[in-house]
């Protein structure tokens, strides 16, 4: 169980209609194509609340981890707000959104490509202190840095150690560590368990979970595995080709799915019960996602959709929030 | 391999010695016989270049006129025999190779900070500054080389900073080519992404996590460029547009010995078995590199 969310009223982080857009083909000096936009992530809103994970679940492709990045600024977005702290993340300038970076962090899903192969743990893990604190002696940061390591489960004697003297779950221990050492309020983990095995998975969310319970940090959780994000997760946003398509609860979200994706997404969970997955009625999509250079008109997901009627290839359903707390886009949420 | 949270006061106290890349690079040096040969070789080589006076006892420049193209004589010394203005030909190839391993060293060095420096920052900053910066590398490698020293050496006249610059000029060119395409694999990568959330600077960026994990193919090219910038400055003064008399180096001497190869054959061929030995010490030394730093290219 993730740590209960307080119910501060006064959002971490609001999201506005954040929009980001690839540009491609676009060529050379001299190239004469056309370059083609891609909208990687359209229009998503969502408010984060001190100490709260979200969950941001989807298939590859849907545009997740550019959301991910593009409220860190690690993209530039096309469009909306990125509201930290009731400051517009946008309108600050490089250097000062330097100084913010201090307060948000993120890990990665490939532990070993998230390090530099040439530092060693404790140079990875104190690069960020360095960077807002230059003023700690050596020794204090040392002491910081191995202070930091026992927390998330490595020897402070592997200081000294190299990425590649490390297997893959103590890897990503030394990015949640990097990630940590400022004691951030907001923590991006873009898939940060589907690269390790069952058994280290568990050990990875047990541990960010305890980090949070300590800490009272935010998570904005990627994954495609709807087991973990449950496990892990307070709210559940669902993207389907750059739009939300329904956010909840978590427990809403699992026990009255009210969008046909999010329905068809939760009836593929394997149940570890053989007799209850043999019964169980599974609710199978066909054909594969859409292009998203060409996505189709109207309801981005009636094209796959069991329900779809002459009113989505029309009109794109508008978020609608249909209890508290429960938003679905979908003209035919109550069917 | 287990991934277990060790509980505190279980585990040894004494901190672990890491094993860097370098130091498992070096270790595979270490085993590569060929590689290994050629770097005492050459270290002989370049040890009896910076201690020419002392090994002989005739200076580079005296002139004996009973020795005028003698062939090699131990009882006076002349171990190499002499040239056709009755030098003593083995004290001017060890300071022929002080002149061509200090060209190949400095244009080397030179082409390196220029060719890192320019790759990185255009490969990083990327768009249209990557796309102009190497433009004009296009530019000038375009340029025909031997009419680019031509040209120099009528304006400024013959001087040996001219063939630093003439040389530098050019063999920088492919260093930038090949540390800017590391340098875009290397940007996206995810540690220069956790590094620019970090809120580390993009010079610090360049410093800390591109320029060092572009070194290994750099590190190797350096090791195949200065054998290349012997060549070529052998070649500008075997045009006789180099160094000048009576300093000398491999190129010069070549040039000489070979003009006179069916009389004084010992005057081309010390000479030539030194550029040659040094030669392959360097191909075999960065071959040995190169395994070495990447073994599974192999």
């Amino acid at each position: 169980m993730p740590p209960a969310a307080p119910l501060g009223p006064s959002p971490l982080l609001s999201v506005r209609d954040l929009s980001v857009h690839f540009t491609l083909g676009a060529g050379g000096l001299f190239s004469r194509r056309k370059p083609v936009l891609l909208r990687a992530v359209d229009g998503v809103s969502f408010d984060l609340r001190p100490g709260e994970t979200l969950g941001l679940v989807g298939e590859s492709g849907c545009g997740k981890s550019t959301l991910g990045r593009a409220v860190l600024r690690l993209l530039p977005s096309a469009a909306g707000r990125v509201v930290w702290l009731g400051q517009d993340l946008a309108a600050l300038s490089t250097a000062a959104m330097r100084q913010r970076r201090k307060e948000m962090q993120i890990i990665f899903q490939d532990p070993l490509a998230s390090l530099n192969p040439r530092m060693t743990a404790g140079e990875t893990i104190g690069e960020p202190l360095k960077t807002f604190r230059p003023d700690l002696k050596p020794a204090e940061a040392k002491r910081r840095i191995q202070e930091i390591m026992a927390k998330v489960g490595l020897l402070p004697q592997q200081i000294n150690r190299y990425p590649h003297e490390f297997s893959g779950g103590q890897c990503q221990r030394i990015g949640i560590a990097r990630a940590m050492i400022n004691d951030p309020k907001l923590i991006v983990c873009d898939e940060p368990v589907s690269a390790l095995d069952a058994s280290i998975q568990a050990q990875i969310i047990n541990l960010l979970m305890d980090l949070q319970r300590e800490t009272g940090l935010s998570l904005i959780f990627i994954s495609h595995n709807l087991s973990v994000v449950r496990q892990i997760s307070h709210r559940i946003m669902v993207l389907y080709l750059g739009k939300v398509v329904e956010l909840a609860d978590r427990d809403q979200l699992y026990r009255n799915p009210r969008h046909p994706y999010t329905q068809a997404l939760i009836s593929a969970v394997p149940i570890p019960d053989p007799d209850l997955e043999r019964a169980k009625q599974r609710l199978v999509l066909s054909g594969d996602l859409p292009s998203p250079l060409d996505p189709p008109s109207g309801c981005r997901f009636r094209t796959r959709c069991p329900k779809a009627t002459e009113i989505c290839a029309r009109l794109s359903p508008s978020l609608l929030e249909i209890e508290r707390g429960h938003e679905v886009a979908c003209h035919h949420w109550d069917e | 391999m287990t991934d277990t949270a060790i509980p505190p006061g279980t585990a040894p106290t004494e901190e672990f010695a890491g094993r860097s890349l370098w130091a498992d690079a070096w270790r595979r040096l270490m085993r590569n016989r060929a590689a290994m040969a050629s770097i005492v070789i050459l270290a002989a080589i370049a040890l009896a270049s910076i201690f020419a006076p002392w090994l002989s006892p005739h200076p580079y420049d005296e002139i004996y006129w009973d020795q005028i193209d003698a062939p090699p004589n131990f009882a006076l010394g002349h171990y190499f025999g002499t040239d056709s203005n009755g030098r003593d030909l083995f004290v001017r190839t060890l300071y022929g190779g002080r002149m061509s391993l200090m060209v190949g060293l400095v244009a080397t060095l030179v082409s390196l900070v220029i060719g890192v420096a320019y790759g990185a920052t255009a490969g990083f900053i990327g768009g249209r500054v990557d796309a102009v910066m190497m433009r004009f590398v296009d530019v000038l490698y375009s340029l025909p080389f031997i009419f680019f020293v031509i040209l120099l050496t009528v304006m400024f006249g013959r001087h040996l900073v001219l063939i630093f610059v003439a040389i530098g000029a050019i063999s920088w060119l492919d260093m930038a080519r090949i540390v800017r395409g590391q340098t875009i694999s290397l940007k996206r990568k995810e540690f220069v992404e956790a590094a620019v959330a970090g809120g580390v600077s993009s010079f610090n960026i360049l410093r800390r996590h591109i320029i060092p994990n572009t070194l290994g193919p750099v590190v190797v090219y350096v090791t195949l460029t200065v054998p290349q910038v012997i060549l070529t400055e052998s070649f500008i003064s075997f045009l006789g547009l180099g160094v000048q008399e009576p300093n000398t180096s491999w190129g010069v001497l070549i040039s000489e010995g070979a003009r006179s190869m069916e009389t004084t054959p010992w005057a081309l061929i010390f000479p030539a078995t030194f550029l040659a030995v040094t030669l392959f010490c360097f191909n075999f030394i960065g071959d040995g590199l190169r395994d070495a730093l990447d073994p599974r290219d192999r």
